[in-house]
């Protein structure tokens, strides 16, 4: 079961991610507990007994996972809520320091996903400049991708509407439309193709593969299955912060799905 | 225990003999994802991100009011309510006319300064604070924040700019050639507001009661900055320390810079220019660089 079966036509070929036993654990504030009741008085009490903020917690999210991704890998990530999937990913991206271990790349590893720097108030016009110079380019290639991306995203004379005013669907796949763009040396997705009707589905699965082809290495972070059966060639199945099983889809999602 | 074994796998696939994962990265020359850039690469950085710097300042002032019936508008209608409302108080109901030549437009333009710097430091503190999300989602140099949020007030003081000459020609009525210095004392108080605003935002990144504290700091600065009375005057009769301890205040500093300028027809003095440029380079070199030494801490809980 832990024998790695290298399938897909690229496998086996220059690593590009390297992770070695990395380890994160992270402070959560705000967890709240009996001792916080939250009123002014307690507060205060807390600061003249010198108690710090009791509702400070720490989540160990990851606990030693290892695996290495060679170039023209699809590499699916699997696993229950709450099982260290969207940290591996950060952590990937080198937006979290590891708390013991390693994470080794080859250029920088993209989150795919600008919805952070989009305002929902702004017209998807505005909201495409801006996403596509969060993600770093030149103005140049923002005129050459517009049309491309309001092609893609399909939402028509929308584009010139405030985002606040469309659909969840509309809006997810002009975030996808935009985030896609861009072509990545190791791309990250979580759950971008959780919406959309099928016809968007089937294009966004297309655009994987073709950003797969040009990128090198993709993970792929999905609750949907199905998603992960027809694009990765590799599955990790994360359980608790470690490596439950991976290698074929097949035999991992068989797995999974008895579990 | 199954990971180690796999990942020995993996590293075996290409019919390699065994060696560490350290090693194997060594080998194709892969890096550890998390280091903070050297200052001139952080620099070079943060140019190849200028476009998005002035789009967000921008998508930023857009969005602000996009709710509000007027729009746009308020761009310039809250510095002229902001003047009406200190002219009336200070200069109307405490009086306090008497003893300043025009008075309403040496208040107005201390308030306009002031705020220019003000709005800029509860925007700076904020800047990383609050787009927590973002930093987590995207790579950029971090100080490309705090500058946005810089220049979105930037493009809010051109207004108020405007609003100041039309006043000052209104009540003062007169224009001089020292007018065409004004933009002089502003890039000084820029460049000032830069480094303090990449300054709040390291604090405020990571003290987290800051963004509660600072309007009462910020107030007790706006009446250390002599915008409501004349330094020079209130300090006559004390010691001489004082008021040079008062002047060198750079809000003061940039305040004083912009009256001689705008109302009073002087060539503001040796010492102004020593003040108002010492702030300047010194809050903008010890900004960058306390701001660039947490680069790779912010966002990370």
């Amino acid at each position: 079961m832990a024998e790695v079966t290298e399938g897909g036509p690229t496998g086996g070929g220059t690593p590009t991610v390297i992770v070695d036993d990395l380890h994160i654990v992270y402070k959560v504030y705000g967890a709240g507990g009996d001792a916080e009741k939250g009123n002014a008085a307690n507060a205060l009490m807390r600061v003249l007994r010198r108690q710090g903020r009791p509702q400070m917690k720490e989540v160990h999210a990851v606990k030693g996972v290892t695996f290495v991704a060679h170039h023209g890998d699809a590499i699916g990530i699997i696993g229950r809520n709450g099982s260290g999937k969207s940290t591996l990913l950060r952590a990937i991206a080198g937006l979290l320091p590891p708390h013991k271990g390693a994470v080794y790349t080859n250029g920088q590893p993209s989150l795919l996903g600008v919805n952070a720097a989009l305002m929902k108030e702004l017209t998807g016009e505005r909201n495409i400049v801006l996403g596509c110079y969060a993600m770093g380019m030149t103005p140049t290639e923002v005129r050459e991708k517009y049309d491309e991306i309001v092609d893609f995203s399909g939402i028509g004379e929308f584009v010139q509407f405030p985002m606040s005013t469309y659909s969840s669907g509309m809006g997810a796949r002009l975030r996808f439309a935009i985030s896609s763009a861009k072509t990545h040396d190791v791309l990250l997705i979580d759950e971008a193709l959780a919406t959309g009707d099928r016809e968007f589905k089937r294009r966004s699965q297309q655009r994987i593969k073709q950003m797969r082809e040009a990128a090198g290495t993709v993970f792929l972070v999905a609750h949907n299955l199905d998603v992960i059966e027809e694009t990765c060639n590799r599955v990790i199945w994360l359980h608790k912060g470690k490596i439950r099983m991976q290698g074929d889809p097949q035999e991992v999602l068989d797995a999974y799905n008895k579990a | 225990m199954s990971q180690p074994e796999s990942a020995l796998a993996d590293a075996q696939a290409g019919g390699r003999a065994p060696e560490s994962l350290a090693a194997l990265a060594e080998r194709y020359g892969l890096r550890r994802a998390i280091a903070r850039p050297s200052m001139p690469a952080y620099l070079r950085q943060l140019w190849d991100r200028r476009h998005f710097i002035l789009t967000y300042a921008t998508s930023r002032s857009v969005s602000k009011y996009s709710e509000s019936a007027l729009g746009q508008l308020w761009q310039v209608l809250t510095p002229l309510l902001n003047a009406a409302v200190y002219f009336l108080m200070f200069g109307i109901i405490l009086g306090q006319s008497k003893n300043i030549e025009h008075y309403p437009a040496f208040l107005i333009t201390g308030v306009m300064v002031f705020t220019f710097t003000q709005r800029t430091v509860t925007g700076g503190a904020k800047s990383i604070s609050s787009n927590l999300s973002l930093i987590r989602a995207l790579h950029f140099p971090r100080a490309a924040l705090p500058l946005a949020y810089t220049i979105q007030e930037l493009q809010q003081l051109a207004w108020s700019m405007g609003v100041l000459i039309l006043f000052v020609l209104a009540t003062v009525q007169k224009i001089t050639w020292l007018w065409l210095l004004i933009p002089v004392p502003l890039l000084m108080q820029l460049v000032f507001n830069i480094g303090m605003s990449l300054f709040m935002a390291r604090i405020g990144a990571f003290v987290r009661d800051m963004n509660q504290l600072l309007p009462f700091i910020l107030r007790a600065w706006l009446y250390a900055s002599g915008v409501f009375y004349s330094i020079t005057e209130r300090t006559a009769d004390q010691p001489e320390i004082l008021r040079w301890v008062l002047e060198f205040n750079p809000a003061a500093a940039y305040i004083e810079f912009m009256r001689d300028l705008l109302i009073y027809e002087r060539f503001p003095e040796r010492w102004a220019w020593v003040t108002c440029l010492f702030w300047a380079v010194f809050a903008l070199v010890g900004g960058f660089w306390y701001f660039w030494r947490s680069e790779e801490r912010y966002g990370r809980g």
